[in-house]
């Protein structure tokens, strides 16, 4: 019997921006309705992996299949088709600042679906109270509210549309230990309500113990381990030991010269 | 360092730097020309480019005309051809001066403010999350910025024209006492249609090159706030000179046989 097609298949991803080279030749599968948490340092180029899957960049060499079709060089309707299935939530929000709240969270369902203002205004409202914000807050605008409030919206914006796969960038970075930890709960209440399949990039542990099932270590360029949630601190593998235990010695290595 | 590697270097990076905005344009023009178009944003920006930008060029056009009157005085009163000042304004104005002066206010207003707001989108990954969002940040940003510039600025132009003709008529009328009358049938009795047409052709182009300027530098600005500066200096730099060049080989071209 075939296993069923993996919503994310990735094969030998290189991408180098000149001599730097980012992606070394990257492998890894995410089957439906799974939720995979890529864990590296920063500047590993886990960003630039979710802009490859996405198209924003195009990588050097390799493949990247979504339900089992090529992604990498798509244009005009096929692109479209292959970026309405996605919802994104960017590291700083990135929530666009001419427009109040709620028409960022109806971004999507006025431009790209052509929905009615007031259709979209509704859902927009209650998506944003799923995400526990009040409808006043609909219409402020994005400068207005603090790191906590933007987040909530900007995942608000990336699951209205009920995409078939959600990407969180860093979804965590730059909050209060209790408000990353209402994120991560409501990341996980999202998913479980959409069914999504999700990829997250995170360097925060609290946060991939939290909404991970299987959790991948990124590290130059590759991914170096993968497993299940429950295997990471027994993994045997010496990167995963010294990451998510924060050790400054181990086989990582940061350039620090002597003051 | 080899000097002969430092001006190969620099030419070359110059006709790369040709060639990627050669690229932005041709894909930016081609976005201007397939559906979806988003007629909000084009109505935003030319409210933006144009009804707001009228203050600035209002008052630029009037002293131009003002002084240029002045000036042809004190010059044309030493050989006594005082008569000519009227066609000597309106044929400026209209040719050289409106669309000119038009275009490099603008360049300056909007030019910084296309390359400051996109830049900013930019390094706030507002632009990558445009793309999320199934919506091309090319037609989205871009082309209803484009738009809107053609169309406005020979608006601006006209208005401008206007104005500053009036300014010279104010100060031959009110400061130099010339005949109202005399001042009005002396302005229309040189002006050819393509006298005006030819500077409102001139300012769709300019409106052109500050909003695709502003645009290229700002869409393509890396490394947070001091690239955003960055970028908006060199959308105004580059447009007010590209508005400069262009309006010289216009100039030559419209005006070829004369």
């Amino acid at each position: 019997m075939n296993a069923p097609t993996p919503k994310i298949e990735l094969s030998g991803v290189k991408k180098s921006f000149g001599e730097k080279h980012v992606l070394r030749g990257l492998d890894l599968v995410v089957n439906k309705g799974e939720s995979v948490v890529i864990i590296g340092g920063s500047g590993t180029g886990k960003s630039v992996l979710l802009k490859c899957i996405l198209g924003i960049l195009e990588p050097d060499a390799g493949s990247i299949k979504i339900d089992g079709k090529e992604a990498t060089k798509l244009s005009g309707h096929m692109r479209d088709e292959h970026l309405a299935k996605f919802g994104m939530l960017f590291q700083g929000a990135a929530l666009f600042d001419s427009l109040p709240v709620w028409r960022n969270v109806a971004f999507k369902l006025i431009q790209a679906q052509g929905m009615p203002r007031k259709e979209a205004r509704e859902r927009a409202i209650r998506t944003l109270a799923a995400v526990g914000l009040d409808p006043k807050v609909g219409d402020l605008y994005p400068a207005e509210l603090s790191g906590g409030m933007q987040k909530r919206v900007a995942l608000a914006r990336a699951v209205v549309a009920r995409p078939e796969i959600i990407f969180f960038d860093e979804p965590t970075t730059g909050l209060d230990p209790i408000m990353s930890d209402v994120i991560n709960e409501l990341i996980v209440k999202c998913v479980r309500e959409l069914g999504a399949t999700t990829l997250s990039i995170t360097h925060d542990m609290a946060s991939a113990r939290k909404i991970a099932d299987r959790i991948a270590m990124l590290h130059e360029g590759r991914i170096v381990w993968q497993g299940p949630k429950r295997d990471i601190d027994h993994s045997g593998n010496p990167y995963v030991d010294q990451f998510i235990h924060g050790r400054a010695e181990g086989p990582i290595k940061m350039q620090v010269r002597r003051l | 360092m080899n000097p002969l590697a430092l001006i190969g270097r620099t030419f070359l990076e110059f006709l790369q730097a040709t060639g990627r905005l050669g690229l932005f344009t041709g894909l930016s023009v081609s976005h201007c020309l397939r559906p979806p178009f988003y007629p909000r944003q084009i109505l935003r920006q030319m409210l933006d480019i144009g009804y707001f930008s009228l203050p600035v060029v209002g008052l630029t056009a009037l002293f131009t005309g003002m002084v240029l009157a002045l000036q042809s005085n004190t010059g044309f009163a030493r050989f006594e051809a005082e008569g000519a000042i009227a066609t000597v304004v309106v044929l400026s104005i209209t040719r050289e001066l409106g669309p000119v002066m038009a275009g490099l206010m603008v360049a300056g207003r909007i030019g910084a403010a296309i390359a400051a707001e996109l830049g900013t989108m930019r390094v706030t990954e507002q632009i990558d999350a445009l793309t999320t969002l199934s919506t091309n940040p090319y037609k989205y940003l871009i082309v209803p910025r484009l738009i809107a510039g053609v169309i406005v600025l020979p608006i601006l132009v006209l208005i401008a024209d206007i104005i500053g003709v009036f300014g010279g008529f104010l100060v031959c009328v009110y400061r130099l006492k010339f005949n109202a009358a005399n001042y009005i049938s002396q302005s229309w009795q040189y002006l050819e249609f393509r006298d005006v047409s030819s500077g409102l052709w001139k300012s769709a182009v300019f409106g052109f090159i500050i909003t695709l300027m502003g645009s290229y530098n700002g869409f393509n600005s890396k490394g947070g706030a001091q690239g955003v500066g960055a970028a908006t200096t060199n959308a105004v730099v580059t447009s007010s000179i590209l508005i400069l060049v262009s309006d010289y080989v216009m100039t030559g071209i419209f005006f070829a046989g004369k």
